[in-house]
């Protein structure tokens, strides 16, 4: 369990990409494509899981030799639950306006499944640095999902980006609205429940597509790049 | 009566938990493979999201309320979600073990499914009676067991379909809720 600095880089880079927990196995969809309709919304949501994730893995391994074997689970859930109620009571108190548009995704992440996969197979047999670490590398994968979705359905949907941000950073935010140019409305389509389940699958295709060109490519690397491009 | 009758069908289909509100997506995309186990899962997930709500209802008005306690909510709300499931498990086993053999290692996922918690808390947030709150939950219950059946039925024609490779799998399954989705929308505006 030690000296895994380098392949913690590495695994970072497999998370945000092709590994990332939120594409790969489809864990925490619901928040992922509910709260998806603007930056500001998925940014909010992100911090929210993030700390979440990071709190209950840092107890849970603290805890790892108290909990016993048969009271794993309802364990965890207790954990879990009492950080989300803190994100809740701390969304409340400082981003009310934000947090009334999604106040229902914030206290679901109590049945996040990543949490719960993290804790079971990682955070509760191990020190907790590492767990926190490793919650850190994984709501990083989940943020940047989220916020990928976030910002293609707003720019498709609404033609802006980073829209309505003072209401999570202050009024000093409010000029980071950016409008795309010669676009009076996006599609509404891309906003409404249809266009995340269509935006999500579209994504998942095209990372997926990527990934088979570039394998496809390393197969054949005796051939010059050109001719592959040339060919198809 | 009429009020009743409007949040039946406004929680079934209009806002369909699943499609139109993304609670329950797990099952939904994890279990619906195949036909006959989804809507099987379907029908047990309504009958425990119907018990929690009631249950969760009951708790509500006669405990946290009035000792001021609604901070505690969610963790009592999954304590509660996770009793329900493991009695409901022990009453499946005891009388259909057939059914027990099919559902067996799904069971226990009911408690991490986000429709249970979420009808519950949306039910307290509403501010509805014990029977709206009962009718809420059975209409939701229903509109989960439909659409994953739905669902499940559909994926089952999509596995025999010529599919691209990028769009093997997951993708189309998602192409495809999209598309059912903005099915559902047509119903938006009914009962109003």
């Amino acid at each position: 369990m030690s000296a895994e600095l380098t392949p913690g880089i590495s695994r970072l880079g497999t998370v945000l990409t092709s590994g990332n927990p939120a594409w790969t196995s489809l864990l925490g969809l619901c928040p992922l494509l509910a709260v998806s309709t603007s930056v500001v919304n998925a940014l909010t949501l992100a911090v929210a899981t993030t700390g979440v994730l990071l709190g209950s893995s840092i107890a849970i391994a603290t805890l790892r030799h108290r909990i016993p074997e048969f009271a794993r689970l309802p364990a965890f859930v207790l954990i879990i639950a009492t950080w989300t109620t803190c994100a809740v009571m701390l969304l409340e108190a400082y981003a009310y306006e934000i947090y009334g548009s999604i106040a229902l995704f914030v206290q679901i992440i109590v049945t996040n499944c990543i949490i719960l996969a993290r804790a079971e197979s990682f955070a509760s047999r191990v020190p907790p640095l590492a767990a926190a670490r490793d919650a850190l590398i994984v709501a990083m994968g989940f943020a940047a999902a989220l916020l990928l979705l976030g910002a293609v359905r707003e720019i498709a949907g609404k033609a802006t980006l980073f829209a309505g941000m003072e209401q999570l950073f202050g009024p000093a935010a409010a000029g980071w609205e950016i409008t795309v140019p010669g676009v009076e409305s996006g599609l509404l389509i891309v906003v409404l429940p249809p266009g995340a389940f269509i935006t999500a699958g579209l994504l998942i295709a095209l990372s997926r597509g990527i990934a088979a060109r570039r394998s496809a490519r390393g197969r054949r690397t005796d051939n010059p790049p050109d001719a592959v491009e040339s060919r198809s | 009566m009429g009020d009743l009758g409007l949040i039946l069908v406004s929680a079934a289909l209009v806002n369909n938990f699943v499609l139109v509100q993304f609670l329950g997506l797990c099952p939904f995309l994890g279990v619906s493979d195949r036909y006959p186990p989804a809507t099987a899962l379907g029908l047990a997930t309504a009958c425990v999201l119907s018990l929690t709500a009631a249950l969760a209802h009951g708790v509500e008005h006669w405990v946290l309320a009035p000792l001021e306690l609604e901070f505690l909510r969610l963790i009592v709300f999954i304590t509660l979600i996770a009793a329900v499931v493991q009695f409901t498990e022990r009453v499946i086993r005891a009388t259909s073990p057939v059914l027990h053999a099919i559902l067996g290692l799904y069971l226990p996922l009911i408690t991490s499914n986000c429709a249970v918690l979420g009808v519950a808390i949306l039910a307290v947030g509403q501010q509805l009676s014990f029977f709206g709150t009962l009718v809420y939950s059975v209409g939701a219950g229903v509109g989960f067991a439909l659409v994953i059946s739905l669902f499940a039925a559909l994926r089952e024609r999509l596995s025999r379909a010529a599919v691209p490779s990028a769009f093997a799998g997951i993708p189309i399954a998602l192409v495809s809720a999209g598309i059912l989705a903005l099915g559902f929308m047509g119903f938006a505006g009914v009962g109003r």
